[in-house]
């Protein structure tokens, strides 16, 4: 009897120190999910480090209207429901007034009825469009539609008339949706789906796939996926002698990619944001001066590349601080200034949000890029 | 009959302990993890009467509760039924689905086990993933109805805790209930020699099967629930990690005890709430708490904590005494 008591009272004692937290005022409290850890820690990470350094410098100029900002940041490490317990604790504990995150669509999705529910703005840094379509009305997101980017390698597939492709994706998220957007718009643009194959987001060797795809009638290659599986499958298209042109998705648009399939690399054309070719874009462009200043600000302070999965948590910030010196306090406030954003010239692109589209970005948001020599050439 | 009258009591105090537990708390962000106690409650229960208590070990527990997750999900949303129906369906076709697979699987033993379990919890995996058209894919299934009765939706934390806490109790009050009878007792005999069992007139096999299917419908109820208090599922939240994540619970709470189910599935979701003070260094701090548990407490919590406060006790009569 007494050790049962015993043992519910030590339960109970440990549930409700979990309880205990510190309010502090005079500042904006922002909250962030993001998956540092767990398979999708290449965007969490990168994210991570951007928001942290953007509101540090935000501080460091005196804040917004006065008041400094405080970012309060929680590991989903990719899981669904950490992020949804995450996002309840911001919400009801730390009292924040805006969310940014979460890295992945599915932990967005899951998130999404908490944001719907308790009325706080979340400007989600995943690409599917999904989440923003239909529109909802507390929902907003940074990450480049995938359909863009599919949008845009097709564009090209039509310029060299190339009509029939092979497609390779991932079985994770990422490539369920670039898989999706890729066969829904091919009929648009008279291109002809002549393989569709999927590989394992650990897998190490592809060339079972290529090989089928050798023997098919394809004239390109398209694939979709995120660092390792593509540097691998360029790799094997190489090493099996496939001469047909390969594309890649803007999953692989970072110098980590290059690293990884070296040699193999050379000649892949990539939809990517504007960040990894900021020093080669003409004066003229909008977001040139944005872009270049990101990539030095993140190589002091990191020592590595700034990419455009860190920019989706830099312009999610940015967004939130355009908002707030437009007057906006209440969560409530932050939504109706957020959807009234219009050219803020970003690190994914220029975003333009209004009642009917909280994506808010155009098609101009995607560059083609091709590898040559080991960098990234704009392709015109 | 003391010891009966015992057990009620316990029963009684810790369902007095759920019932006032959201007055103290409020409507905080702990209901919602408090909620999420309760169906990882349900989970280390049903893995525990297979491994705490027939001595079988399943590392695919994982795949059941997600397939009471999906087909609660899916039935409706894609084919808007209603959630209750939902959840008797999900629980009945994965306790059927436990019972056929299980004859052929509980014939193994020890590590063979462990792997053929594994290699079930994997392929029900690859299922939610690659079915995209069925479960979604990778990027989950949205959209799932709250459960409701006659009009009154169990839409808000406060609503969801009861729900699930009075599945809990249920479940507790049933495994308690099967662990002290016949079969429970036929069950250790199992866990103690096999063949033994079996001389003494216990049909082995058979009652292996069934405990594993009781088990995974338990899971098929834990994952329906989850399913729609969540509102949304993805395949991430029912891999292999979890499957694991939820043997530890069992192991820290307590092998062959309600209690410890209730104790350890408690302490595996709250404390990585706690950690998160630690911030980068959270998974750190917590192995190390595991590893240290384990290695202080072999017996679990629901042993560790009173032989703890014992020893405490101990320690400060004995002062008292060579003060005096």
């Amino acid at each position: 009897m007494r050790r049962i008591l015993l043992t519910l009272a030590t339960a109970s004692v440990c549930i409700f120190a979990a309880s205990i937290s510190f309010a502090s005022s005079a500042t904006i409290k922002i909250g962030a999910l993001f998956s540092v850890t767990g398979p999708p820690s290449f965007l969490g990470e990168p994210e991570r480090n951007s928001a942290k350094m953007v509101v540090d410098e935000i501080n460091a100029k005196g804040g917004i209207k006065g008041k400094k900002l405080e970012l309060v940041v929680y590991d989903t490490g990719g899981d669904a429901t950490k992020a949804v317990q995450a996002a309840n604790r911001l919400i009801k504990e730390d009292k924040v007034v805006a969310i940014i995150g979460p890295s992945t669509t599915g932990e967005s999705m899951a998130v999404i009825p908490v944001a719907e529910k308790e009325g706080i703005p979340l400007v989600s840094c995943a690409a599917g469009s999904k989440i923003t379509d239909p529109v909802k009305k507390w929902v907003f997101k940074t990450a480049q539609n995938d359909g863009l980017a599919v949008a845009k390698i097709f564009e090209h597939l039509n310029k060299k008339k190339i009509s029939k492709i092979a497609i390779l994706t991932v079985s994770d998220g990422f490539g369920a949706s670039g898989r999706e957007q890729l066969k829904s718009n091919a009929a648009k643009y008279g291109i002809q789906i002549v393989v569709d194959d999927t590989y394992g987001p650990k897998d190490t060797d592809m060339t079972s796939q290529i090989t089928k795809i050798r023997g098919s009638q394809a004239q390109a290659v398209i694939c979709w996926g995120t660092n390792p599986g593509p540097a691998v499958i360029a790799k094997n298209v190489k090493q099996l002698g496939v001469k047909l042109p390969l594309y890649m998705s803007h999953g692989v648009s970072s110098k980590k990619f290059i690293e990884l399939a070296g040699d193999a690399s050379e000649g892949i054309i990539i939809p990517s944001g504007r960040v990894i070719v900021a020093d080669v874009l003409p004066s003229s462009d909008k977001q040139k001066k944005n872009l270049i200043a990101f990539v030095k600000d993140y190589q002091n302070h990191y020592k590595a590349e700034g990419d455009h999965f860190g920019g989706h948590a830099w312009d999610a910030i940015m967004l939130l601080k355009g908002a707030i010196e437009r007057g906006a306090e209440t969560p409530a406030a932050i939504r109706d200034q957020l959807e009234k954003t219009s050219g803020l010239a970003g690190i994914g692109g220029i975003f333009t949000y209004s009642a009917t589209d909280h994506a808010g970005l155009g098609k101009d948001a995607f560059v083609l890029v091709e590898i040559k020599n080991k960098d990234w050439s704009l392709v015109k | 009959m003391f010891s009966k009258h015992r057990e009620i009591f316990k029963f009684l105090s810790l369902v007095l302990v759920v019932l006032i537990t959201p007055l103290l708390v409020h409507e905080g962000y702990l209901l919602n993890v408090l909620i999420f106690v309760g169906i990882h409650t349900i989970l280390s229960l049903a893995l525990n009467l297979l491994l705490g208590y027939a001595g079988q070990i399943s590392l695919g527990q994982a795949g059941f509760f997600g397939l009471g997750a999906y087909i609660s999900g899916i039935l409706t949303t894609t084919h808007a039924i209603n959630p209750w129906i939902a959840m008797l369906a999900a629980a009945t076709i994965v306790t059927t689905l436990a019972f056929f697979v299980g004859f052929p699987i509980l014939k193994l033993k020890g590590h063979y086990l462990a792997m053929a379990t594994l290699g079930l919890g994997i392929i029900i995996y690859i299922v939610f993933n690659e079915a995209v058209d069925r479960t979604g894919g990778p990027s989950g299934l949205s959209g799932i109805p709250n459960l409701s009765i006659a009009g009154y939706t169990f839409n808000t934390d406060l609503k969801n805790y009861y729900l699930i806490w009075t599945f809990t109790l249920v479940a507790m009050g049933l495994s308690l209930n099967l662990v002290h009878s016949r079969i429970g007792r036929a069950l250790r005999a199992i866990h103690d020699s096999e063949v033994a069992a079996r001389v003494m007139g216990v049909n082995a096999r058979v009652l292996k099967v069934q405990i594993f299917a009781l088990s995974a419908g338990l899971s098929a109820i834990a994952g329906s629930l989850y399913a729609h208090t969540m509102t949304f599922i993805a395949p991430a939240s029912f891999g292999f990690n979890f499957s694991v994540e939820l043997v530890t619970m069992v192991i820290i709470g307590g092998l062959a005890s309600i209690y410890g189910s209730l104790l350890g599935a408690a302490l595996l979701t709250v404390l990585p709430e706690m950690l998160r003070a630690f911030q980068d260094y959270d998974i750190i701090v917590y192995g190390l708490l595991l590893v240290l548990m384990t290695m202080f407490m072999p017996g679990g919590l629901v042993k560790g904590i009173p032989e703890l406060f014992t020893s405490i006790r101990a320690r400060a009569t004995r002062k008292v005494k060579t003060d005096a």
